[in-house]
């Protein structure tokens, strides 16, 4: 990839070159030379954007869960916990980020943490939701039937109630894929870096470049997730 | 470095509560752009939910606008817009437009949602009763979906003061320009005023949710003659209440 835009920069192939980094000179908005010649820099931003996404809704994940699962059996522990993610995702995401530096410094963990305080409230939301849909009977039965706590648990409860949690991560993946480009304030923000580089630097291509790839990095994670509820979810699709 | 102690002093220094860069001002330019903006996405997006919700089409595409809406990255838009030729640019009207973009997905998706899980039920009383279907919008839907529509004028009103505040990144105004001018520009980070701001801008949130909240409260119909008949008396009344169903 960079031994293309090496080619072209170089002006090894001048007439090639010419004609394609024009776009470049003009500062057009789609520039085919662009992507060849930074190639290197935006599978740079792609690498942190996907890490910091995935990272944070895997946190988010793995808090959200037992949050969740407390909250459903515990009439008190709903409201303190749905209070808490609620008030957390009012305060904006460029004061969130700052108010966790004192905590974690400018590092990609502090915009982690506070994208995966975001994607909580949704998710906690939405398990919430599923748990709380489960047919009583369906509970009864497995009761009659012997089934411990955790038992119903895990092979009633939890999937019974994974149709809304995943319709919830996805929703959580397509906010959090576009709340990352905030995290270029701290340095960290994927393709929101080149976002931010793109306006100082006056730059039409790398502005429109990184917009478009970050919507069509939501619209990606929407798709397979919609592809993972139908995997997870057989059941769902003959009735 | 205290910073809790540095935080305090930079809330203290009267300078920072004076003057066009002061809190009370970015404070109203912020609360200016929030609510001009909010009003002209009400504007638009709810007479255009009401009607679908009550036609009951056009569901795909108010569930789909909410989810463009999140998909795009508020900084995309903005840096976008700033290379537009005037009127556009580093503008106020720039500022409406992105801020309005944002607002409208989450009041359409929002309030189409809420007249659509309106009983249907009451709409065929209505219809049963003889009401036209403007009737039954104004006295039927409206009133039952009303939780529903606040909690979307909530929501979007929260949108709109963050990507207020994540504006200032591009120099817009508001209380972001706390943060933004302590950061970058000179080389170094001033922590005490990035957390002073970023806490200003985080109450401000609050109290905008809370505010809009009682007001919602307030103004449900069905919620106000259900306290009616509590204060009066009479049996409680079964509430059934619905949680946000698309958070932004």
């Amino acid at each position: 990839m960079s031994l293309i835009g090496g080619v072209l920069s170089s002006g090894a192939v001048v007439h090639a070159a010419s004609a394609s980094q024009n776009c470049l000179t003009r500062n057009d908005w789609v520039c085919p030379a662009y992507v060849t010649s930074r190639s290197s820099q935006l599978v740079d931003a792609l690498g942190e954007h996907l890490y910091l996404t995935v990272v944070s809704l895997l946190l988010g994940i793995i808090v959200s869960v037992p949050l969740g699962v407390f909250a459903h059996r515990f009439r008190r522990a709903r409201a303190l916990t749905v209070g808490i993610t609620t008030t957390l995702y009012t305060v904006p995401s460029i004061a969130l980020f700052f108010l966790i530096i004192p905590f974690l410094g400018l590092t990609a963990a502090s915009v982690i943490l506070g994208l995966a305080l975001y994607s909580l409230t949704i998710l906690v939301r939405n398990l919430l939701v599923g748990l709380d849909g489960v047919d009583p009977e369906v509970i009864d039965a497995a009761t009659g039937m012997g089934y411990s706590n955790l038992k119903m648990l895990w092979s009633v409860e939890l999937p019974l109630a994974l149709p809304s949690a995943i319709g919830g991560l996805r929703v959580a993946a397509v906010s959090t894929v576009a709340l990352t480009t905030v995290g270029a304030v701290i340095g960290f923000g994927g393709f929101g870096n080149l976002l931010v580089t793109g306006v100082a630097s006056n730059f039409h291509a790398q502005v429109l470049t990184a917009s478009v790839i970050c919507v069509v990095l939501a619209f990606a994670f929407d798709l397979l997730l919609l592809a993972l509820q139908r995997a997870l979810t057989p059941w769902r699709r003959t009735a | 470095m205290n910073v809790p102690a540095e935080v305090v002093a930079w809330f203290s220094d009267a300078s920072h509560w004076q003057g066009a860069a002061g809190i009370p001002s970015l404070l109203g330019e912020h609360l200016a752009l929030t609510a001009a903006s909010l009003g002209i996405a009400c504007a638009i997006a709810l007479p255009l939910a009401l009607w679908l919700g009550h036609t009951g089409r056009g569901g795909v595409l108010a569930v789909q606008v909410g989810n463009v809406g999140r998909a795009v990255p508020t900084l995309a838009l903005l840096s976008i817009l700033l290379f537009i030729p005037p009127p556009f640019g580093r503008t106020t009207l720039s500022a409406l437009i992105a801020f309005t973009l944002f607002a409208i997905p989450v009041l359409l998706t929002n309030t189409y949602v809420g007249m659509r899980e309106v009983d249907p039920a009451a709409v065929d009383a209505a219809k049963g009763m003889g009401m036209s279907g403007f009737e039954v919008l104004r006295k039927v839907e409206l009133p039952l979906a009303t939780p529903a529509l606040m909690n979307a004028v909530r929501q979007g009103a929260v949108q709109v003061v963050a990507t207020v505040s994540i504006a200032a990144i591009f120099a817009f105004g508001g209380l972001g320009r706390i943060i933004t001018r302590a950061t970058g520009a000179s080389g170094g980070f001033d922590v005490p005023q990035i957390i002073a701001g970023a806490l200003v801008i985080a109450v401000l949130a609050i109290a905008v949710d809370l505010s809009l909240g009682a007001l919602g409260r307030m103004a449900d119909p069905v919620g106000r003659a259900r306290s009616r008949a509590r204060r009066a008396g009479s049996s409680p009344a079964r509430s059934d209440e619905h949680g946000t169903v698309v958070p932004a």
